[in-house]
């Protein structure tokens, strides 16, 4: 590159390079990164420079002791490999590891490590583009195929998009969708759960932090906003939001720019803003609970989902999708649904929408051994529900008229039961802890599981 | 104080990956010194899993190791194990600034110029 008639600073090059990249010397120790690799790894260029790549991107992509880059050196030829690299934050983020050769009078130089972060497109298959692309939404009904179109148009401006739609519709899919569709998609799509995180966690897991900002606070912390840059962040459950934080959001929304928690910097970025709600946030704005101008500058665009209840026609295939799907998962054959069970399912409201029917199926699936599946397959909330809706209480003519078919589910009733697997699960392992004083020994015993695997499903279901 | 040690290693350095770490040491540490030498375990075969129930069962107090995941890191805390990650350096010297008590998650104890080629 020296003896070049144009000369190139090997840092503008990476940067120009829309995944985390780097450029390691011959003997394979680390020359120059740029932002997004540094983002990735959570280590900034000087204090990694001409360490051993490898011991910095922690792939599992077979390059244990450097075989991937010997490789390259040796064929001469590029090479490309799936896999997950470990972030800053202890997430295994699925990538595409590609290495190629940097040439110099006919030998080989030095390598250009490109590392393509595929969670954005439905990474754990590990696919090409093309076949991520087909396979997402299950949707037939004519309001769901005006979102579709509404989707694909407003991929295509940089303005915020407000989703809303009950639980179970689909929000995050669509935001998915968006950012993938859009001209940022190769780019990070980084999603955070604004009511999953108390306000000085969450604000610092936006913004980043620097060393000594706080107790704990051992080092430099990207924060979601910058790894974020120039892609897509996409912000969920926005309505549960604190106060205080929507200012800062709201400041960053106006000015691309913000200083993380405890600096004093400001650093400039370039975030597209997809956020998603399933509360009202009118009606939040009315009693105070969401900002105004926040609302506003988020409600540029707003797409809505319907519910299930209002595309029924979509139940039908979505039931027989993932039948197919958690066939081939469970490795079972069966057909289909019994004409019982399917008129009860499709007499269901499902008011935890796709997520619910989803686990439903997986039930079915999992405790079917017939070829098709019947009644006595169907989770048993669905029958205690069902036996609400013959009691006279005065709810009965209103959900009936809102469901249409006469086996309608009352939503109240689905939703004592948590309206999925997953909370009849959730409330087994409350139960068993409950009635064995907590003891996560004898309630794992008695569940049939092992500790570990309790612990999972607690850490799951937020239980810890 | 007693303390047990055990850190993944690959050759001469803190293996990158908790998950993919075939070799590890295990190291008794008295009052900030060594008590014995320290024993290295070679595994089969990689996995996360296997590695924790060896920390449980060794009653490993310090476990010192470069990228882990959040479910085994978190794992390991619950247990009130002490999860010093995402260290790259040479295992000798993470052992002896851990020794000193002074090993702190995230460090880089390799010098670009003091590093010899590959892993």
């Amino acid at each position: 590159m020296m003896n070049s008639p144009v000369q190139f600073e090997m840092q503008t090059i990476l940067e120009g390079i829309p995944h985390p990249a780097m450029i390691l010397d011959r003997a394979f120790r680390i020359v120059e990164m740029n932002r997004l690799l540094e983002a990735l790894t959570g280590y900034e260029i000087g204090s990694v420079q001409g360490i051993f790549g490898e011991l910095v991107v922690r792939s599992n992509t077979g390059n244990s002791r450097g075989q991937l880059y010997n490789r390259v050196v040796e064929t001469g030829r590029p090479f490309s490999a799936t896999g997950d690299v470990l972030d800053g934050s202890r997430r295994k983020i699925p990538v595409l590891y590609n290495i190629a050769p940097l040439e110099h009078h006919g030998s080989c130089n030095g390598l250009l490590v490109i590392v393509e972060d595929l969670s954005a497109r439905g990474g754990d298959h590990f696919g090409t583009p093309t076949e991520i692309d087909t396979s997402d939404f299950i949707a037939q009904s004519p309001n769901m195929q005006k979102v579709m179109d509404m989707t694909s148009l407003l991929a295509h401006t940089d303005a915020s998009v407000l989703i809303t739609g009950e639980t179970g519709t689909g929000k995050d899919k669509i935001a998915e969708i968006m950012h993938r569709e859009s001209e940022r998609a190769r780019y990070p799509f980084i999603k955070v759960n604004c009511g999953a995180l108390p306000v000085d966690l969450l604000e610092s897991e936006l913004f980043g932090h620097v060393k000594g900002a706080f107790t704990g606070a051992t080092r430099n912390k990207q924060g979601m906003f910058k790894l974020a840059d120039r892609g897509t962040l996409f912000l969920t459950e926005i309505g549960d939001m604190p106060l205080s934080l929507q200012v800062k959001l709201l400041s960053v929304l106006d000015d691309k720019k913000f200083i993380p928690v405890g600096g004093e910097q400001s650093i400039d970025v370039d975030t597209r803003i997809i956020a998603a709600t399933h509360r009202p946030l009118r009606q939040q704005v009315v009693k105070g609970e969401f900002r105004e101008d926040l609302f506003y500058r988020l409600n540029v665009l707003h797409l809505h989902l319907p519910p299930l209840r209002e595309r029924l026609v979509d139940v039908e295939l979505l039931l027989h999708h993932f039948l197919h799907y958690f066939n081939q998962r469970l490795g079972k054959s069966i057909t289909g649904f019994s004409e019982s069970a399917g008129r009860l399912l499709r007499g269901y409201l499902f008011p935890g929408n796709v997520r619910e029917l989803r686990n439903i199926v997986e039930y079915c699936v999992n405790i079917c051994n017939e070829k098709s599946i019947r009644q006595e397959h169907l989770p048993a909330f669905l029958f205690q529900a069902q036996a609400e809706v013959i009691e006279p209480d005065g709810r009965e003519d209103q959900l009936t008229a809102t469901a249409g078919p006469p086996e309608a589910v009352p939503i109240a009733a689905a939703k004592k039961h948590g309206g999925s697997w997953g909370a009849i699960e959730r409330q087994m392992i409350v139960d068993m802890l409950t009635r064995h004083g907590g003891s996560r020994k004898l309630a794992a015993e008695e569940l049939g599981w092992g500790r570990m695997k309790l612990w999972r499903r607690m850490k799951k279901y937020e239980l810890l | 104080m007693n303390r047990k040690l055990l850190m993944t290693i690959q050759g001469n350095y803190v293996a990158p990956r908790f998950d993919l770490a075939t070799e590890v040491l295990i190291a008794d540490v008295c009052d900030g010194k060594l008590a014995g030498e320290p024993k290295t375990i070679i595994m089969d075969r990689p996995s996360d899993e296997r590695l924790c129930r060896m920390i449980l069962e060794g009653k490993i107090t310090d476990v010192v190791c470069g990228g882990i995941d959040e479910m085994h890191y978190n794992f390991l805390n619950w247990k009130q194990i002490i999860v010093v990650d995402g260290v790259i350096a040479d295992w000798r010297s993470a052992l002896n600034m851990h020794q000193a008590g002074m090993l702190r998650q995230g460090q880089i104890l390799l010098a670009g110029a003091r590093q010899g080629g590959a892993a």
